[in-house]
């Protein structure tokens, strides 16, 4: 069966030049392994492509029971100088959440 | 134990807040995170234009409401409202403090603008291009630590303003001076380091930027509260709020400001510490109150890095709105048009479907009809003229466009762009001045 990661967790955006920066927090840390095994770097590229140019970086934070996605080229040049309607990329968050993965 | 509240995590954020919590948070410290990256640069333009200026537009208001409660409880304010005038920003206190018969010992701290130690052959990070190459530098702000605070607060000084000192140092450095932290105590400067992160957005930490209905409710963002850390001798914190405030402090809150802007959680940089986030600690011990320890420090990087404003042109925008039967395939056409008589002029020209794919660029499942959509269209330009073509072009859709097309504007606004570079330490000497009365 597909879920939407908006169902098992929630994500906020940040955003440093023209990276963008997104969380991955499971409403249940029980599903912390399963976000670890499905959520890959390549996965999330593939879900992004039309957005992130660049390489995704993955950090694991069993600390937090937590994903940490780094992703370079995102924000068509970044805050101060992108033509984007949200030149922050702060909506950005609930574009990945919009990914689906098989549970 | 000492208290610090968060009473702004940005230039333009609510006022209320940080005097619910100077009056009801029994704090010993409030700090006011007011500046953002671009914030500076502009705050650069204005001094430029008049020297008295260029500290935060809305110091006089915060500082209006703040100071009577400041004083009557004791509680010692540090902030970066100062941005590009901190030393201005302080006789405007003085000012005020006088009018309302107010005795008051307030430090300016400054050193962070590096303008004149740039000699054009530093890198900028982003292009790996030299800094000469950038024509039209405005500002040049190193992000200066925690020690540049510490002899201001050694003074006694009751407010504390400065321009560009980094995020977190503000909330580290009154826990170095009451606590008397070495600096090269590096566990207690990184999660020391690591309350301050979560402190810097405010309301972030609070239930802010967190709601979303039926999945993540929080009660009364109306009426948001900001929160405060109580930090105890090895950096080990308690976040709370004043009672009866909005918002919520919960695990889940906290991570998501915890990871907040971290490029690397294993290596989080700031000029007092290289911070790892793979160690924190989160527990959750009360209603409201969240529990963190644990950061771990490495040494702190042996450069700083410096925020460079530069004047980058105009951006002219125009938008107008389609909405009932075709409304998508109306704004298609209408862009269409747009992108024929202008590609030529304005190579970068940005044709935008808001409704549809604006925000994301892009859009996932499938395109369902919008019931209205609005075209939204941008472009770079050298100067003001130009950039006005964009709006004026897309107001005329109007009489030669597709049927229907209303609620049309036009924008033109300046444009300065940011970048970085990287400085030694000592090149960035950073000193105190006091003015009393």
């Amino acid at each position: 069966m597909k879920k939407k990661l908006y169902d098992l967790a929630h994500s906020r955006a940040g955003d440093k030049g023209n990276t963008l920066i997104l969380s991955l927090i499971p409403y249940d840390e029980a599903d912390y392994p399963l976000l670890c095994e499905k959520v890959t770097p390549d996965a999330v590229k593939h879900h992004l492509k039309e957005i992130v140019l660049g390489e995704i970086i993955r950090y694991e934070m069993p600390n937090l029971a937590s994903l940490q996605f780094v992703c370079h080229q995102a924000l068509l040049g970044g805050v101060t100088t992108s033509l984007s309607m949200d030149t922050h990329g702060k909506s950005l968050s609930y574009a990945f959440l919009q990914m689906e993965i098989e549970v | 134990m000492i208290r610090i509240g968060s009473g702004a995590g940005f230039s333009g954020d609510r006022l209320e807040p940080a005097v619910i919590l100077a009056e009801k948070g029994e704090l010993d410290y409030l700090v006011l995170e007011c500046l953002a990256e671009r914030t500076i640069a502009l705050a650069q333009q204005r001094k430029n234009r008049d020297p008295n200026s260029g500290y935060d537009p809305l110091l006089e208001k915060r500082i209006d409401l703040l100071l009577p409660i400041l004083k009557e409880k004791k509680i010692r304010l540090i902030t970066n409202m100062g941005a590009a005038n901190p030393i201005g920003a302080a006789k405007k206190i003085m000012e005020m403090a006088k009018r309302k018969g107010i005795h008051i010992k307030v430090a300016a701290v400054t050193g962070d603008d590096v303008l004149e130690h740039l000699d054009g052959q530093q890198e900028v990070l982003e292009t790996g291009k030299p800094l000469s190459k950038l024509s039209n530098l405005l500002s040049a702000n190193a992000y200066i630590g925690a020690d540049a605070l510490l002899p201001a607060l050694e003074s006694d000084a009751e407010i504390i303003i400065a321009g560009r000192v980094a995020d977190p140092s503000l909330f580290l450095a009154p826990m170095i001076y009451h606590y008397g932290w070495s600096v090269d105590d590096l566990d207690k400067i990184a999660q020391g380091t690591v309350v301050g992160h979560l402190l810097e957005c405010a309301g972030q930490l609070t239930g802010g930027y967190f709601a979303d209905p039926r999945k993540k409710e929080v009660p009364d963002l109306a009426r948001l509260g900001f929160p405060f850390a109580d930090v105890g001798p090895d950096g080990t914190a308690v976040i709370g709020k004043v009672e009866g405030t909005g918002g919520f402090i919960n695990l889940a809150t906290v991570k998501e400001q915890l990871l907040y802007e971290a490029t690397d959680p294993t290596g989080y940089l700031t000029p007092d510490i290289t911070a790892d986030f793979t160690t924190v600690r989160l527990r959750e011990i009360g209603s409201n109150q969240v529990e963190v320890s644990g950061g771990r420090g490495r040494p702190k990087p042996a450069t700083l890095k410096v925020s460079l404003g530069y004047h980058t042109g105009y951006v002219g925008e125009g938008e107008i709105s389609y909405a009932g039967p075709n409304a998508y395939s109306r704004a298609v056409l209408a862009g269409e048009i747009i992108q024929e008589r202008l590609k030529d002029q304005f190579p970068d020209l940005r044709i935008d479907h808001i409704g549809v794919s604006s925000v994301h660029r892009t859009y996932f499942g499938e395109l369902r009809e919008p019931y209205e959509i609005r075209l939204r269209v941008a472009a770079n330009a050298t100067d003001s003229e130009n950039a006005a073509i964009i709006g004026e072009e897309v107001e005329a859709l109007y009489t030669n466009g597709p049927a229907g097309g209303g609620g049309a504007r036009k924008y033109v606004r300046e444009v300065i762009g940011i970048v970085s570079t990287l400085i030694p330490r000592e090149k960035v000497q950073t000193q105190i001045s006091i003015q009393e009365c």
